[in-house]
C-alpha cells in the first residue's frame, strides 16, 4: 500500500468519517468562517482524501486556519464532519516528530497581558503533538 | 405415499451462477416421495411448465415442488400450470432458490448446500400436502376514496364513470387538496385553480359519487370485496341543506384572529369559514375552538344574519357505517416543519418563507391578492433568494433521506414568473443539483435561466442572518467560482421537503396497509404493482405512495381507479383456502387465538362435543373463514394445539423443520 | 444542593470575575459549588481523533470524583463545558475509549459516564429556574440592551452538548430577561470567534469578531455577554472597542445584588 492510500486510511479511521457520504452540496463551506483563508476549501477535504491526495492535503494551509467550531458538522446534511477530517490530517501532520505548528519558542512574542491560559493551553492541544 | 417431482430452475444465470442446479436435482432423487427430479433453464416459460405438465401425466404425480424464485413471483404460474395438468394447484410448494440462496450468497458450494436443504423442506412439505379448493365471497360494488385532493378526485372520477358509486372523505371542509392552494402549475404555466375547480365541480356533480367532507374514517372492518367503514362527519354547525353559500356570515362574524390554513398562517379567517372562494362544498363550518359563541355562549351573530336558517350550533358529530369492495388511499402531503432548519432563520424572520406560502402570495386570492411583497413591511422585494433541498437528500436526524422530486421544477417556475412579473426583481437559485426528468421539463428550467435570466448558483446556504435594516444576509456558496457569496436579499423562499400526510399513520392502521420508515405507504411491487397496497383491496393514488407532481399524481391516480374497477367489476373473489380452523376436542375456550387475531376472524360458541363417548357442553373457537387471512397467529398462540392452518398445519411446518435439520 | 465544580485553569488566573461572581451568586440562589480536590487542565479543546486517549483521562478523574461523590458536575467556562461533556459522552457511548481510559485509569469501580454534567447556565434554567431567578432579582438590569454571544463551545455538537437549539439558542436570552434587561437577538452569536488561532493569526480572529460585534451592534446590543474567556478576549480584541463584553455571572451579581461581595469590587 503506497503512503498516501495508508495516510487516507489512517485520516479516515482517526476521524471516524466516511467520505462516500458526502453529496457535495457544499454547506460547509457555505458555514465555514475561515473559508477566505483556506487554499483546500471545506467541501473539498472529503475528495482529497477519497482521491488519496494526501500529500496536498497535509501541506495545505488549511490545516491551520480550521477553528473547530463545528459549523459545518452542525450543518452537513449527509452527517460527514469534514472538521473532522481536517483535524485527522493535522493529526497526520503533527504526529510527525518535528512538524509542530506552534513552538515554545514563539511563544514570548504571541503574548499579551490578556490572554488567558485557556488560549494557551488550546493552541498548544491543536497545533503539537 | 407421494409421487413427488421436484423442477429445478436455472433462471438464466441467476440461481445457475451460484447454485449447482444439477447436484440440487440429483440429491431430490434421494428424498422420500420423489419419482422425477430435473433441471431447466426457464421453468416459467411456457416451455419449462409443459416439462411439469408432461411429467405430471407420465409419471402420476401427485405432489409438485419447484426450486426457483419466490413463490411471491411465481407460485400462481405453477398453481395453474398443474391444474391444467389435471392436478389440485394446492400440490405445489416453491422452494425459493434464488432471494434466499443464489442472490445473498457468493460460494457455489455453500450455496449449493444450502439450495439442497430447501429443496428437501419444501419435498418433506408437499409430502404432507392435502388438495385444497378456495371458497367464494362476495363484492360490494362501491369503493372508498379517502383524501379529496386532485388524486382522491381524479380516482373517484374514474371510478365513477365506470358505473360505480364511490364515496369521498375529506379531512378538511373542502375538497381540492394541494392543488387548490398553487398558483400556477409547471411546466405550462397554467392556472391551478383554472384546471382543478373543474374537476371539483364535475365530482360534486356527479350522480354515482358523495363527498363527505369534513369527515375522517374512523373504523374499518372486513377485507377485500366486503370492507365495512365507519366515517365520522364532524358537526359543521351549518344545516348544509339549508346554506345557501351566501357569505354573509363569514362577513359578519367578529371571531376573525384564527390563522388561515388555506393561507399557509398568511393571514387570519373568521371562526365561521370556508377554506376559499371555490370550495365545494360551499357551505361553511364553524371552528369550535375559535367561535365565540362556542366559548362563551354569547354571540350567535352568524344565526341572526343566515337568511336561510342554516346555522345549528347543536349539530352533532355523525358517524356514517357503509361497505365497500374496494378502499384508495389519497391522503396527499405537507411540507415538513422548519423548526430544525433555524439556520435559515425562518422562525426569526417573516420574509423567510416556505415555497408554498409563496404560492399564496403570488395567487390573486392570496393575503397579498397576488402582489408580492414581504410579509413584514408589505415593502416588494428586489433582491430573492431560493434555498433549494430544505431538509430533502438528508441523512441526519433532521431531514429526509429522499428527493422531494417537485421542487426544482417548482423552483423554476416561481423565478421565471417574478421575473416576467417583476422584470426588476433579481432572482438567485442556490441548488445542489436541478433535477428535471420529465416532458418539457428541462427546457423549462433552461427557459428560466436563458429568457428570465434567473441566476442559478450551485451551492447550498450555510446561513441566512436578519438584520435590522430588514434585509437578510445570506450566505452561501457558489462551488463553481470556488468563493464563498455573501449576499443580502429582501426575501428567502425555502424549498422545504414533502412528507406523507401525518395521519396516514393511523389510516393505514386502520387497513393494515404497510408503510416505509418514511410514512409513504408500501406498493404491493415496486415494479409490476405500483398502485396497489400489499394488502388485498387497497390501491395507493398520489403523494401517499411517494413525491410526485400533478400529471404524475393524475396518472396514477387513474391507474388506481382501474385496479379499483377491475375488482368492483367482479361478483364474486376466491378466498384463500389457507384459513385455520380449530379442533373442538382440543380448544379448552381461552380466548389466547381472538385477541391475537387481526382480522376479528374468531368467535366462541357454546357447542356439545362428543369427547371420546364423554358428551358435554363446551366453549369452542370457531373461525370466519371469509375474514380468516391465514396469517397464522392464532395457530402459534393456541395453548392446547388446537389451532391449525389449512396447507401450513403444524405437522407440515415441523416436517420442513425437521428436514431442515436432518 | 451541592455541585461538584470544575472551574478550569482561566478561572483561576485571568478569568477570576468569572469565577468568583459565580460563587457570590450560588450563594445567594442556595446552592453550593463544592470544587473538585486536584483537579486537572481539560486541555482547552476537545480531542477530537477517536484513537486519543491519554489526553481526555483528566476529565474522566474528574467526572468520576463527581461520580464518587453522587454530585451533578458544573463547569462554567464554555471550554471546560464542552470539553468535559464530550468526553462524558464518549465514556458512555463509545466502548473503545470507555474501555481504554478505564484500563489506563485502574478506577475501584470502572466510569461509564454516570455523572451530570451542567453548565452553570443549565442549572439556572433547569434547576433554579428562570422565573424563581427572576423573584430573587434586587437589582433589575431595567434598559440594558444586551446580546449575549454564544459562540461554537456551548452549542455544537449539538447533539451531544444537548445545551439548546443550537441555531437558535435561547437560553442566554432567557437569563438577560430573567435580571431585568432586554435582549437583543442577532444572527452571529453561535458563529465562532476565531478561538485559538488567535495565538497565531491574530488579524484573522480580528475581522471574525469585527463580524460578530458589527452584527450585534446593528442589532441594538449595547452590551455583550459571554460565558467563555477566550471569546471575551478576542471579543476584546476587535475593532469596535465601543461595545463592552461581560462575562453573565458578572451581571447576575450584580442583578442579585451580591457584586460587592467579591473583593476588590
Amino acid at each position: 500500500m503506497s503512503t498516501e492510500k495508508k495516510q487516507a486510511e489512517q485520516i479516515k479511521e482517526i476521524s471516524g468519517v466516511n467520505p462516500l457520504k458526502c453529496m457535495k452540496c457544499g454547506k460547509c463551506s457555505a458555514s465555514c468562517p475561515s473559508y477566505n483563508e483556506m487554499d483546500i476549501k471545506p467541501h473539498q477535504f472529503v475528495s482529497y482524501v477519497q482521491n488519496e491526495d494526501i500529500e496536498s492535503l497535509v501541506n495545505s494551509k488549511s490545516l491551520w486556519k480550521c477553528l473547530s467550531c463545528f459549523a459545518c458538522v452542525e450543518r452537513c446534511p449527509r452527517d460527514v464532519k469534514p472538521g473532522k477530517l481536517i483535524d485527522a490530517a493535522r493529526q497526520i501532520v503533527v504526529r510527525q516528530k518535528g512538524q509542530d505548528y506552534l513552538l515554545a519558542d514563539e511563544i514570548p512574542e504571541l503574548l499579551d497581558p490578556d490572554v488567558p491560559q485557556q488560549l494557551l493551553v488550546s493552541a498548544f492541544r491543536r497545533y503539537r503533538r | 405415499m407421494q409421487r413427488i417431482g421436484v423442477f429445478v430452475c436455472h433462471c438464466g444465470s441467476n440461481i445457475a451462477a451460484t447454485v449447482d442446479v444439477k447436484k440440487v436435482a440429483e440429491m431430490a432423487l434421494m428424498e422420500p416421495g420423489v419419482v422425477h427430479a430435473e433441471d431447466y433453464q426457464y421453468m416459467c416459460s411456457e416451455a419449462g411448465q409443459a416439462r411439469i405438465q408432461e411429467a405430471i401425466k407420465e409419471k402420476n404425480l401427485t405432489g409438485i415442488v419447484v426450486c426457483s424464485c419466490s413463490p411471491r413471483m411465481h407460485e400462481n404460474t405453477f398453481r395453474k400450470a398443474v391444474e391444467r395438468a389435471g392436478l389440485n394447484p394446492y400440490m405445489v410448494e416453491v422452494a425459493n432458490i434464488r432471494e434466499h440462496c443464489s442472490w445473498i450468497h457468493k460460494d457455489i458450494e455453500e450455496a449449493t448446500k444450502k439450495a439442497v436443504i430447501l429443496m428437501r423442506a419444501a419435498v418433506a412439505k408437499v409430502n404432507l400436502n392435502t388438495p385444497l379448493k378456495p371458497g367464494e365471497s362476495r363484492v360490494t360494488k362501491r369503493a372508498l376514496v379517502i383524501g379529496g385532493g386532485i388524486a382522491g378526485i381524479q380516482t373517484a372520477l374514474d371510478i365513477a364513470d365506470a358505473g360505480y358509486k364511490v364515496d369521498i372523505v375529506e379531512k378538511t371542509p373542502s375538497i381540492g387538496g394541494r392543488m387548490s392552494q398553487v398558483d400556477k402549475t409547471f411546466p405550462t404555466l397554467d392556472c391551478s385553480a383554472c384546471i382543478l375547480t373543474p374537476k371539483m365541480v364535475e365530482a360534486n356533480a356527479h350522480e354515482n359519487i358523495t363527498i363527505y367532507t369534513y369527515s375522517e374514517v374512523e373504523n374499518v372492518s372486513g377485507f377485500v370485496g366486503d370492507f365495512t367503514v365507519d366515517i365520522r362527519k364532524k358537526a359543521r354547525s351549518v344545516d348544509m341543506t339549508k346554506c345557501t353559500g351566501c357569505g354573509v356570515c363569514q362577513e359578519k362574524c367578529p371571531s376573525k384572529k384564527t390563522p388561515s390554513e388555506f393561507n399557509r398562517g398568511l393571514n387570519n379567517r373568521s371562526a365561521i369559514y370556508t377554506p376559499f372562494a371555490q370550495a365545494i362544498p360551499n357551505v361553511p363550518v364553524i371552528d369550535r375552538e375559535a367561535c365565540i359563541k362556542f366559548k362563551t355562549g354569547k354571540c350567535g351573530l352568524c344565526s341572526k344574519v343566515c337568511q336561510a336558517g342554516a346555522i345549528d350550533y347543536d349539530q352533532k358529530d355523525e358517524i356514517i357505517t357503509e361497505k365497500y369492495g374496494a378502499i384508495v388511499v389519497a391522503t396527499g402531503f405537507d411540507m415538513i416543519k422548519l423548526d430544525k432548519y433555524d439556520e435559515y432563520a425562518y422562525s426569526q424572520s417573516k420574509d423567510v418563507i416556505t415555497s408554498l406560502e409563496l404560492e399564496r402570495i403570488m395567487n390573486a386570492a392570496g393575503p397579498t391578492k397576488g402582489h408580492l411583497e414581504r410579509m413584514s413591511d408589505g415593502k416588494p422585494p428586489k433582491e430573492m433568494v431560493f434555498i433549494q433541498c430544505v431538509g430533502s437528500r438528508c441523512s441526519d436526524d433532521r431531514g429526509k433521506s429522499y428527493c422531494s422530486k417537485i421542487c426544482c421544477m417548482y423552483t423554476a417556475k416561481h423565478a421565471m414568473l417574478i421575473r416576467d412579473k417583476y422584470p426588476d426583481v433579481n432572482v438567485t437559485v442556490f441548488y445542489i443539483d436541478v433535477r428535471t426528468p420529465g416532458k418539457n421539463f428541462d427546457e423549462f428550467y433552461r427557459r428560466a435561466v436563458e429568457d428570465y435570466g434567473v441566476n442559478y448558483i450551485k451551492g447550498q446556504v450555510g446561513k441566512v442572518i436578519p438584520q435590522s435594516n430588514g434585509k437578510l444576509l445570506v450566505r452561501g456558496v457558489d462551488l463553481i467560482d470556488q468563493k464563498q457569496i455573501v449576499k443580502e436579499a429582501d426575501m428567502v423562499v425555502l424549498a422545504a421537503a414533502i412528507e406523507p400526510n401525518p395521519d396516514v399513520r393511523k389510516i393505514a392502521t386502520m387497513l393494515t396497509a404497510s408503510i416505509d420508515t418514511n410514512n409513504f405507504l408500501t406498493e404491493a411491487h415496486a415494479k409490476l404493482r405500483p398502485v396497489e397496497s400489499p394488502t388485498a383491496g387497497i390501491f395507493l393514488s398520489g403523494v401517499c405512495q411517494g413525491p410526485k407532481d400533478i400529471p404524475e399524481t393524475v396518472s396514477q391516480a387513474g391507474a388506481a381507479a382501474v385496479k379499483a374497477i377491475g375488482l368492483l367489476a367482479k361478483d364474486k373473489l376466491m378466498t384463500n383456502p389457507c384459513t385455520a380452523h380449530s379442533d373442538e376436542l382440543l380448544c379448552n375456550g381461552c380466548s389466547n387465538c381472538a385477541n391475537v387475531c387481526p382480522y376479528g376472524a374468531i368467535s366462541y360458541e357454546d357447542k356439545e362435543v362428543n369427547d371420546h363417548g364423554k358428551r358435554e357442553v363446551r366453549r369452542i373457537a370457531q373461525v370466519n373463514s371469509a375474514l380468516c387471512q391465514g396469517c397464522g397467529a392464532c395457530t402459534v398462540t393456541c395453548p392446547s394445539g388446537a389451532m391449525d392452518l389449512q396447507g401450513f398445519s403444524n405437522r407440515q411446518i415441523l416436517a420442513e423443520v425437521d428436514a431442515i435439520c436432518r | 444542593m451541592k455541585y461538584s465544580y470544575y472551574p478550569g485553569c482561566t478561572l483561576k488566573n485571568k478569568a477570576q470575575d468569572l469565577d468568583a461572581y459565580a460563587r457570590v451568586s450560588a450563594k445567594a440562589l442556595g446552592f453550593e459549588l463544592e470544587e473538585i480536590e486536584n483537579w486537572q487542565c481539560c486541555g482547552g479543546v476537545y480531542p477530537l481523533g477517536s484513537d486519543e486517549i491519554a489526553t481526555k483521562l483528566s476529565s474522566v478523574r474528574a467526572l468520576n470524583d463527581a461520580k464518587e461523590k453522587g454530585q451533578d458536575l458544573i463547569t462554567l467556562c464554555s471550554a471546560c463545558h464542552h470539553v468535559i461533556k464530550r468526553v462524558n459522552d464518549d465514556m458512555k457511548n463509545v466502548d473503545d475509549i470507555r474501555n481504554r481510559a478505564n484500563n489506563y485509569l485502574q478506577l475501584d469501580e470502572p466510569y461509564a459516564g454516570e455523572t451530570k454534567v451542567l453548565h452553570y447556565l443549565e442549572v439556572l434554567r433547569d434547576v433554579v429556574g428562570f422565573d424563581k431567578l427572576k423573584e430573587k432579582v434586587v437589582n433589575p438590569l431595567t434598559g440594558r440592551k444586551i446580546g449575549a454571544y454564544y459562540g461554537c463551545l456551548l452549542l455544537r455538537p449539538g447533539k451531544i452538548l444537548q445545551f439548546d437549539n443550537p441555531e437558535n439558542p435561547k437560553i442566554l436570552e432567557d437569563f438577560i430577561k430573567a435580571i431585568g434587561a432586554e435582549p437583543v437577538i442577532y444572527g452571529y452569536r453561535n458563529e465562532c470567534c476565531g478561538g485559538y488561532v488567535s495565538l497565531k493569526e491574530k488579524e484573522m480572529a480580528k475581522n471574525m469578531c469585527d463580524n460578530i460585534v458589527a452584527n450585534a451592534k446593528d442589532m441594538g446590543a449595547e452590551m455583550l455577554i459571554t460565558a467563555c474567556p477566550l471569546c471575551m478576549y478576542n471579543l476584546n480584541k476587535s475593532t469596535d472597542s465601543e461595545l463592552p463584553v461581560v462575562y453573565f455571572t458578572e451581571l447576575l451579581a450584580e442583578a442579585l445584588g451580591v457584586k460587592e461581595e467579591v473583593a476588590g469590587k
